[in-house]
């Protein structure tokens, strides 16, 4: 990926921001998706919610399915490949859809490296839980990041936990004396060039989305004035009673985010939302935000 | 509104609004700031008034359409527009005001342009380019096509302003200017000054295509973590409500 290439992926990113990303499984779903207004659809075959539940090896999902989702919408479709997995990554590349998320969801390839992300022509988004998690991925050539939160588990607590650990970094770098930048970015495993730049912009040098345990209209307003660009609804939208309706107030919430009569609005009679799972109460093993590095 | 209610008198104003649902629309407010012209981010109804013009930003155009549709806010544009309020769509914006989509149904229908969405394919087939517009500048200027529409006839009253091959890329009537680039992603102004021309308010002098002092993380002074950094970029600041500061909502 020439420098000219990572621009414009940076930019579509730039183009989602203020907007809503969608989990879906198949064609119908991608469509009411579109239909309520999200700015992007991740195709996968299972929602986190149900590759939590099922256990087992959790991979790229069929391309035939996510070609499939890619004719049905004419807004931009994102797939899953796993950790280090970066044949899966070249196949996706050669569906020919927009973005790749790297993702931890799915069972990790490699548990040493991460995709080399400069070979690609296709734009990468990857979690992530801190600010030097940001900024590595960033220099493996990510041109979106979003916080890991925790999948599938309509719990958004670890999601406000990232997002708030990459703020309170991001601040300290920017009051941060020049000379003391090389101990903060040894410490925090951050390329020191890039810690220069956060100090410099005072936020992430790309675009950075909130995810994992999103389920409410107010649960994505919350991240929004925690400072995010923008919102991935994973098992959120399609595990709740209705999931067009929700769909659409979770939109509607993202856009008017500090509008609090707006937000009121949007989260009014929306029915049952998605179970919600206690973090403490899972198995250390089954914590998908600890995959990566 | 009928057309005899006009009042061309309320399209006065003095600051340009960038339709703040979706997009990128800190990437505009940008832009402007730089060349002097007050602005501000727009998404209730009662932020349209005083407004001399208004730009649909980038973004997702059946988001922002559903945006629009669902707290009325396309009526309000209609209504400014009959009222003399002019318009500029850059490629999801550009979508939005055509009165006529491939195969779907148009939204706000402001300017008789036919549009195909996704004329190119995706975000693998998005380019930078650069074209030679005299009218807007002496020099060559950059364009960035993002997963963008084409623009494939226009209608009467409607001049094109740059045609690339097969499509039009770039089109205005009197009181819409639409893109299919986004100008706001590139160092050049012309196109910003050219709409500011148009809405009636006087840019700064300066000449220049290229501003030496943007690059393409500009926009994020808009969109800072730290409120103190946020503040001490005063200028462009100004246009931002007060609620923007999302860590320090009290403004303690």
């Amino acid at each position: 990926m020439d420098a000219k290439r990572y621009e414009l992926n940076v930019q579509l990113a730039q183009m989602l921001k203020g907007g809503v990303i969608m989990d879906v499984t198949n064609v119908e779903q991608a469509k009411i998706a579109e239909e309520a207004g999200a700015v992007a659809v991740m195709a996968l075959e299972r929602v986190p919610a149900d590759i939590r539940k099922d256990g087992g090896v959790a991979r790229m999902s069929d391309p035939l399915m996510i070609a499939e989702i890619k004719k049905a919408v004419s807004i931009p479709v994102m797939a899953k490949a796993r950790i280090g997995h970066f044949v899966e990554a070249q196949i996706i590349e050669a569906l020919k859809i927009d973005y790749i998320d790297e993702s931890e969801v799915l069972t990790p390839a490699d548990e040493e490296c991460h995709i080399d992300k400069t070979r690609f022509s296709i734009p990468f988004v990857c979690g992530a839980r801190n600010l030097g998690e940001a900024l590595r991925r960033i220099a493996e050539g990510a041109a979106m990041i979003r916080t890991k939160g925790e999948a599938g588990t309509g719990n958004v607590v670890e999601a406000v936990r990232h997002m708030r650990t990459m703020n309170r970094e991001i601040r300290q770098l920017a009051h941060m004396p020049v000379e003391e930048v090389t101990g903060f970015a040894k410490a925090n495993g951050i390329p020191y060039e890039l810690a220069l730049k956060v100090r410099e912009l005072g936020r992430l040098p790309v675009v950075n989305f909130a995810a994992g345990g999103i389920a409410t209209p107010a649960d994505a307003a919350l991240m929004m004035q925690l400072g995010c660009d923008g919102v991935f609804v994973g098992s959120g939208i399609f595990k709740s009673a209705t999931p067009a309706v929700r769909a659409r107030a979770i939109v509607k919430a993202t856009a008017y985010f500090n509008d609090p009569a707006k937000v009121l609005e949007a989260s009014m009679g929306l029915g049952e939302a998605m179970p919600g799972l206690e973090i403490s109460a899972l198995p250390k093993e089954q914590l998908l935000a600890g995959r990566g590095w | 509104m009928s057309r005899t209610e006009l009042n061309p008198s309320t399209a006065a104003g003095k600051m340009i609004g960038v339709l703040d649902l979706q997009g990128d629309v800190f990437e505009h407010l940008d832009h402007l700031g730089r060349l002097g012209v007050a602005a501000r981010p727009v998404k209730q109804a009662e932020d349209f008034e005083g407004l001399a013009g208004l730009i649909l930003p980038g973004g997702e155009s059946t988001c922002l359409a559903r945006l629009l549709q669902i707290f009325s806010i396309d009526k309000v544009i209609i209504r400014k527009f009959h009222e003399g309020v002019k318009l500029w769509g850059t490629c999801a914006g550009a979508i939005l005001l055509a009165k006529s989509l491939s195969g779907e149904t148009p939204h706000l229908g402001l300017i008789d342009i036919e549009v195909e969405r996704n004329g190119f394919g995706s975000q693998l087939d998005s380019f930078a380019s650069e074209a030679s517009i005299p009218r807007l500048s002496q020099t060559p200027i950059p364009l960035t096509f993002i997963r963008a529409p084409k623009i494939l006839s226009v209608g009467r009253g409607v001049e094109v302003l740059l045609r690339i091959g097969d499509f039009i890329a770039a089109a205005e009537s009197p009181g819409v200017l639409v893109t299919i680039f986004h100008p706001e992603l590139t160092p050049s102004l012309a196109f910003h000054r050219y709409f500011a021309r148009k809405c009636g308010l006087q840019p700064g002098e300066e000449e220049t295509a290229i501003d030496p002092s943007w690059d393409k993380t500009s926009w994020m002074r808009l969109a800072r973590i730290t409120p103190m950094e946020r503040r001490s970029a005063e200028p462009l600041a100004k246009v931002l409500p007060q609620e923007m500061d999302h860590e320090n909502p009290e403004g303690i």
